[in-house]
């Protein structure tokens, strides 16, 4: 664990020691995401914080140009609760996260249904907006999940991984 | 023993979502090699420079990552959530 110099300098309070961050909540749903009440509990009751950035993951009705109907997201019990929570310490270990959740479907969903909530609260905006983006970008390319489409026209088929993933991803890699 | 669990297009074409192998191969590139030799479609899943990620103990793992009795493996295609 990392602890910043200087910290003690700073009132307790406010204060989020690198590597610990004080409200974490990770969960794998197959109930509907109602991503805007997932919000508030971050930052409820920390009057350190002074942003939230959270971003949310929807169900597109289009991919590689045909219309998609609904869609099937399948996960690795066990592994995928453990690579969400290793990807929130990495966050942790770069910036002072006061307040952290992570919350995705899994099960049948259709269009503009919430796929994935990341909400980050931080005592700065800075912080919270580069960690929320760390986060999805990590989570594209490291928590074992997979994406089953049904177009309009009755076909089903795997959606295939992206390059610019994980080129974001590894972005992150170099700011190390 | 090595318990082996495959996931989605993997489990389909496979048409297997996991099993049990009383043998214990040394490394993940063992075990592949052995799920190879099955011939068919294992063949081709498993055949060298095949896109096909592979977790032990539920935490991602390279090809030279050695393998205990008991372990359990994860095979997958790169992942989409999100």
């Amino acid at each position: 664990m990392v602890t910043k110099l200087g910290s003690f300098l700073r009132s307790p309070v406010a204060e989020t020691i690198r590597g610990e961050i004080m409200n974490v909540e990770i969960r794998v749903q197959h109930t509907p995401l109602d991503a805007l009440a997932e919000i508030a509990p971050v930052y409820a009751g920390q009057a350190s914080i002074g942003g939230v950035v959270s971003f949310i993951g929807l169900m597109r009705d289009m991919n590689q140009g045909d219309a998609v109907s609904t869609m099937r997201l399948e996960h690795y019990p066990g592994m995928t609760e453990k690579a969400l929570a290793a990807i929130v310490d990495e966050a942790a270990g770069r910036w002072d996260l006061a307040g952290v959740r992570v919350v995705h479907r899994v099960g049948e969903i259709r269009p503009q249904d919430p796929i994935v909530l990341v909400c980050v609260a931080s005592a700065h905006r800075g912080e919270a907006f580069r960690a929320c983006e760390f986060i999805i970008d990590y989570l594209k390319t490291r928590a074992p999940f997979w994406k089953r489409e049904q177009t309009a026209e009755g076909k089903t088929r795997w959606v295939d991984s992206r390059g610019s993933d994980e080129a974001a991803a590894a972005a992150w890699e170099e700011t190390k | 023993m090595t318990r082996i669990l495959y996931f989605a297009s993997l489990r389909e074409r496979l048409g297997c979502s996991d099993e049990t192998l009383e043998t214990a191969p040394a490394t993940v590139a063992d075990l592949r090699a052995e799920l190879a030799r099955r011939g068919g479609v294992w063949q081709e899943v498993f055949a060298d420079g095949q896109r096909v990620l592979a977790a032990v103990n539920q935490e991602m793992a390279g090809a030279d990552q050695a393998l205990q009795d008991g372990d359990e493996v994860g095979f997958f295609p790169p992942v989409t959530g999100g």
